[in-house]
């Protein structure tokens, strides 16, 4: 096939290839290939039977990446544009200091989920697990957001410094919370959005639940419309029993120091 | 409620020299003088940064220590009770900057060097080669071959080569001014030696210097871009740093300009806090994670390193982290320098870096593991004598960083963290960073240097040796002359009178 058919075809690798000893494919010979086929002008890379391999997609710019199977950590490191999506469960550091693009996850994604992520969209259909979404930041225009459908655990938004999180709850007991302790300890920018139950003592240290206001609506309506259309879902928009969280303040450590000449 | 503490350091006015062009009270960015009666006039808070005193075109004024104000008292002594009267002042955390200014023993000056006589002809530089030039990344230890030849086409780990083994620490910008920064890369470039980013991005404008460039990936991961990571010569995961191991970074809301907003891609006046731990590294796999995802990043075209501050189980941690994959290793000691740091954690948590460096190179070595990767060291490298010693304890290369700044025209007075260094370099504010003019302090980093590398060219001459590489770990050159034999021996040198036998 010339360069110029490549254009815009689809790629399809089998990550389960075996080699003469048995070994599926490696995640250096993955990326490689994936890096390769971008770089030609390929727009769109299917990968299948994809068995764990790591730091799929790391920086990818321009092109749309389709997963079947379960991806190793570091899925979409530092990614730049590319559109990542996973039919099936994705593991630890999913979206690892992402600066644009979209990853959707059909399943669960679990630990770290969007470290230091200043851009794009990350999109979980069901849970995701501890330390969700730490540190993101927001810089003029470029701004995060993490929407995950089911429930997260601990310190969900520590050290935030920007963009939005949207926990959606589905599938959570009556009357139990989606999210668990410590959420948006250290955060000093962006906000957590909850549907569902939060009670003031799962609050991390500068962290306070606020109101939500008439700006905010607008940005749910479009989080939640943009979960809807990538997992075909419908979710209820009774505002009523959306929570947010957002910081007491942009400077949590002021006062803290003493600065005298010792 | 607040006790006043009595003043540290007061300027004092030669009247007479004085010919009142109020220049002083113009630079002082700390408002410590006025001009009130026709006459210079001290308001207090001089922090002894010492910028009227050159300022000075007549030369009138001088600063001077203020004479203990305390009742003497060797246990209670000035700064206990300073600190005292500080903290029941305002309950905060003191804070502070540079290097430690405890007297820690300092293991460089109770070190000797060797020198060549008879039996081993001593080499004069000037005349004879003598090779400075260092290598940056990991070894693989042995030749590629093909067909029984040496293969020259064969893929290697990337190297970098620099043509002395010295690079400038991590200074982001954020901590120092644009020009400081400025000054630093493009003295890299004139020295083609290598130049930490820090942690704060790299700004747009310095991308010509990305080749001496090597970025850092540290918690807060600012300005950390696949842009930024692919264009640099080398990489480097900030674990911890010498002068603050185990803390985080928090450049203050202050120090948030425009510019440091841009470069780190945050809004203006936040606080930029770096988390303490690295969220995604809580192991040595981890650690390999990261380390392995910055090479997909980079495409493997660019060492990797990791840098860890000096701990007391720096040698079991070193030899984890060459393990992990990385290229080369930094490991950052007790005196190194920092923007802001707490006090408690500055002056008394760490490792000196002598003992880091020996300890590490040994534990290496023994693991079979020192030949892979490359050694750098910083954290109280002050001359070129602490930069020989520290490569005849086990180093590759050393890092230095304070030195730098302070032949800009750094006085080391230890208030970095309140932004408003009166000689442009720790501050962002744009009357005070338009005082450093980056080519002169360009001219003298690159004059610092080079004559730092001309005397190690002249020390190891006079050794006998004709390369440095045959310096790195050769601690038979060092003698210790110092109190404690138990430093010596775990730092596996010889007392000085006990020959080669």
């Amino acid at each position: 096939m010339s360069e110029d058919e490549l254009m815009d075809q689809c790629v399809v690798i089998d990550a389960d290839r075996r080699d003469e000893l048995g070994h599926p494919m490696g995640y250096r010979e993955l990326n490689e290939r994936i890096r390769e086929a971008v770089s030609k002008g390929c727009k769109n890379v299917v990968l299948n039977n994809v068995l764990g391999q790591r730091y799929i997609g790391s920086t990818i710019g321009v092109a749309r990446i389709e997963i079947h199977g379960t991806p190793g950590n570091d899925l979409g490191a530092f990614l730049n544009g590319a559109t990542i999506e996973v039919f099936g469960n994705a593991q630890d550091v999913t979206g690892n200091t992402m600066n644009a693009g979209r990853i959707i996850v059909h399943g669960n994604a679990w630990d770290i989920t969007g470290l230091a992520a200043r851009g794009g969209t990350i999109l979980i259909r069901d849970d995701a697990g501890y330390r969700v979404g730490i540190n993101m930041k927001e810089y003029e225009d470029t701004k995060p957001s993490l929407i995950i459908g089911g429930s997260v655990r601990d310190y969900l938004g520590e050290y935030m410094a920007g963009g939005s999180i949207l926990v959606l709850g589905t599938g959570v007991t009556e009357g139990q919370s989606p999210i668990g302790l410590y959420i948006g300890a250290g955060i000093h920018g962006g906000r957590l959005f909850i549907r569902g139950k939060v009670e003031s003592y799962q609050l991390g240290a500068g962290a306070t639940i606020t109101d939500i206001a008439e700006d905010d609506i607008e940005e749910l309506e479009s989080m939640i419309s943009e979960y809807e259309l990538a997992f075909g879902k419908k979710i209820e928009r009774d505002w009523s029993k959306f929570v947010k969280i957002a910081p007491q303040d942009s400077r949590p450590f002021k006062g803290y120091y003493d600065k005298t000449l010792i | 409620m607040d006790v006043n503490l009595p003043e540290k350091y007061r300027p004092i006015i030669d009247a007479e020299r004085c010919i009142k062009c109020r220049k002083c009270i113009r630079e002082c960015s700390f408002g410590a003088l006025r001009f009130e009666d026709d006459r210079v006039k001290y308001n207090g808070g001089c922090v002894s940064c010492l910028r009227c005193v050159t300022i000075c075109p007549t030369q009138a004024i001088a600063v001077r220590e203020v004479d203990p104000q305390f009742t003497p008292h060797p246990v209670f002594d000035e700064k206990v009770r300073r600190s005292i009267i500080a903290q029941a002042n305002s309950g905060g955390v003191l804070l502070t900057s540079c290097g430690t200014d405890k007297e820690y023993m300092d293991i460089f000056s109770h070190l000797l060097l060797d020198a060549a006589q008879v039996t081993n002809p001593s080499i004069d530089p000037l005349r004879e080669p003598v090779e400075t030039r260092t290598y940056l990344g990991r070894r693989t230890g042995r030749l590629p071959m093909r067909d029984g030849k040496i293969d020259i086409e064969a893929d290697m780990p990337p190297i970098i080569s620099m043509d002395m083994p010295l690079m400038i620490g991590h200074i982001s910008l954020g901590s120092v001014s644009y020009n400081t920064q400025k000054a630093l890369f493009s003295a890299a470039k004139d020295l083609n030696i290598i130049a930490g980013s820090g942690e704060g991005g790299l700004h747009k404008d310095f991308y010509g210097f990305s080749d001496w460039v090597c970025s850092e990936v540290a918690s807060g991961r600012f300005g950390v871009t696949a842009d930024y990571l692919k264009r640099v010569s080398s990489v480097e995961i900030k674990i911890g740093q010498g002068a603050k191991p185990g803390h985080g970074g928090h450049l203050p809301g202050e120090k948030v300009s425009e510019l440091i907003s841009e470069a780190r891609m945050i809004p203006k006046g936040t606080d930029a806090l770096s988390p303490y731990p690295h969220h995604d590294i809580y192991s040595i796999e981890d650690l390999q994670q990261l380390i392995s995802v910055l090479k997909e990043s980079t495409e493997y075209k660019v060492p990797v390193g990791v840098k860890i501050a000096a701990v007391h189980n720096v040698g079991a941690i070193a030899s984890g982290v060459v393990r992990a994959g990385a290229d080369f290793i930094t490991v950052d000691g007790l005196r190194g320098g920092t923007g802001s740091a707490p006090r408690i954690i500055r002056d008394h948590a760490g490792m000196p870096i002598e003992i880091a460096i020996a300890t590490v190179d040994q534990r290496l070595q023994e693991e079979g593991l020192r030949n892979k990767v490359t050694l750098c060291a910083g954290g109280g490298i002050r001359s070129s004598a602490d930069m020989i010693k520290a490569i005849a304890l086990g180093a590759d290369v050393v890092m230095v960083y304070t030195a730098a700044l302070v032949a800009m025209g750094c006085k080391v007075c230890q208030q970095c963290h309140q932004g408003i260094c009166a000689w442009g370099i720790a501050t962002q504010r744009d009357e005070l960073t338009k005082r450093l003019d980056p080519d002169i302090a360009t001219q003298r980093v690159t004059n610092l240097f080079r004559a730092w590398n001309e005397e190690l060219r002249e020390v190891i001459g006079a050794m006998g040796i004709d390369s440095v590489e045959s310096l790195v770990g050769n601690r038979d050159r060092l003698r210790y002359i110092g109190p404690n034999h138990r430093i010596a021996e775990i730092i596996g040198v010889k007392h000085s009178g006990e020959g080669w036998g």
